[in-house]
């Protein structure tokens, strides 16, 4: 397992929710809170083992429940299960592939709400829902998907800028180069 | 086909989420509050930068522009004193004639201003985070309003922070008056049917089929329930109609505060 990439997926998970609690701009522009934790878990699925996704939809999903009414751990299982089938299905995916990043952002953005939704309606919670909540449902599911390829974009330049590069060794030897002359 | 490592981390993860889930309300509380110190640092520097950007801001103003501001702030701050004094009067007569008719006396609630320092991350609640907490006294279900009205109930305290559930909240039902000193109706404020996430309108239900409602008339809290006090405005009447075939009323109320754009507010310690 990569260490130095999990922990780099953590920190920007941490940042994340703190900046979706704290700014609040698309939520006076759009009236949506952004939702950038299913976007983290969909690279952590696809870039490391179960273990990478793992800890970051448990973080992730305990970190959002703490600054928000949700009740606590609710999220958690929802994350999990969106990393869950991208991994399952990892060798399936062109993972390179810009829009192939995208469908999957989207789509784990918005099947995470739903699943939390689902769980809430299970406990003794009432939540917030109207027509509005469909509005916020799309345009949740088309920002997180339009976010995850920056993810990767960015995770692979700072893994290429901090991790070790082996070195390409030729088979040409500079003393044994044969030196034609008259 | 998942694998054994897959099966591992899903009956963890299902384990742990049930657990959590099923946590005593009070234990779960202290764990999401502890949980959520992890984020104090980040909030204490952006509070920081806020101050320093605040700071920066005023070393730019111009000093005739200073001077004006001073000279306003003065002749506010005479008729504020003119006007304490009145009011201070009228507490007098106020007890006096409480002591007379041996009614009990209301004790006032001191206001402690609080800085908004979160918003709910998720979309179908209604609740902020305010830099006041245990340390300052802070503690749960006191009121939380802001010059020009209700704002909601402290729902939770940490050390240094409180989360704060607004009106509108279903979590954050309030007893209210409508009408005239004489024709007082009673009802309750509950979440807007019609648009739930609407931060401006919420519903006043439980009124009466023969209550006698304008548009425009003043909400206010009733004291009932012992949460938030009397006479606290919550709103204005915007429609009404009838429900039930008849049966009984029901009203939208526009919220005095906008709910969008609070950055300070007073939390009314006991």
């Amino acid at each position: 397992m990569n260490w130095f990439n999990t922990i780099t997926i953590l920190v920007v998970a941490y940042l994340a929710v703190f900046a979706q609690a704290t700014i609040n701009e698309f939520r006076h522009l759009l009236g949506v809170q952004l939702d950038l934790i299913p976007s983290l878990v969909v690279y952590a699925a696809l870039s490391g083992g179960v273990l990478n996704f793992t800890i970051v939809a448990m973080c992730g999903g305990l970190w959002m429940d703490s600054l928000s009414a949700n009740p606590l751990g609710v999220s958690l299982l929802p994350l999990f299960l969106v990393g869950l089938v991208i991994h399952q299905f990892r060798e399936l995916i062109l993972r390179q592939q810009p829009f192939a990043q995208f469908i999957l952002g989207a789509g784990a953005t918005a099947a995470a709400p739903l699943l939390t939704l689902v769980l809430l309606m299970n406990t003794q919670v009432q939540p917030l829902l109207g027509w509005f909540s469909l509005w916020q449902w799309i345009a949740m599911s088309v920002i997180g998907g339009a976010v995850t390829p920056l993810w990767f974009f960015a995770f692979e330049h700072i893994g290429e800028t901090f991790s070790y590069r082996p070195l390409n060794e030729t088979s040409f030897r500079s003393d044994r180069q044969i030196k034609r002359g008259r | 086909m998942l694998k054994r490592p897959h099966y591992i981390a899903l009956g963890v993860v299902i384990l742990f989420t049930f657990a959590l889930i099923k946590l005593p309300t009070r234990a779960a509380g202290n764990l999401k509050l502890a949980i959520g110190g992890v984020f104090l640092p980040l909030f204490g520097m952006a509070g920081s930068l806020g101050d320093f950007a605040e700071n920066s801001s005023y070393s730019l103003l111009s000093r005739r522009e200073l001077i004006r501001q001073l000279q306003w702030q003065h002749k506010t701050n005479q008729l504020s004193q003119l006007y304490f004094r009145q009011a201070e009067e009228w507490k007098r007569e106020n007890e006096r004639l409480r002591d007379y008719f041996n009614i009990q006396r209301q004790y006032p609630f001191k206001p402690k201003m609080a800085r908004v320092v979160a918003r709910d991350p998720v979309n179908w609640w209604k609740t902020i985070t305010i830099d006041r907490g245990s340390r300052d006294g802070v503690l749960t279900n006191a009121a939380v309003v802001t010059p020009e009205g209700l704002v909601g109930r402290v729902s939770g305290v940490s050390y240094a922070q409180s989360q704060v559930v607004l009106v509108g909240d279903p979590d954050c039902r309030v007893s209210v008056l409508v009408g005239e000193d004489k024709s007082r109706e009673q009802g309750v404020i509950a979440p807007a049917s019609s648009s739930p996430l609407d931060h401006a309108l919420v519903d006043l239900s439980y009124l009466s089929r023969n209550s006698k409602l304008i548009p425009g008339q003043i909400v206010v809290t009733s004291g009932m329930g012992g949460v938030f006090p009397k006479g606290i405005v919550v709103g204005q009447i915007a429609d009404f109609r009838s429900m039930g075939y008849g049966l009984y009323k029901e009203a939208q109320v526009r919220l005095a505060v906008n709910m969008n754009r609070l950055e300070e507010v007073f939390v009314l310690m006991p």
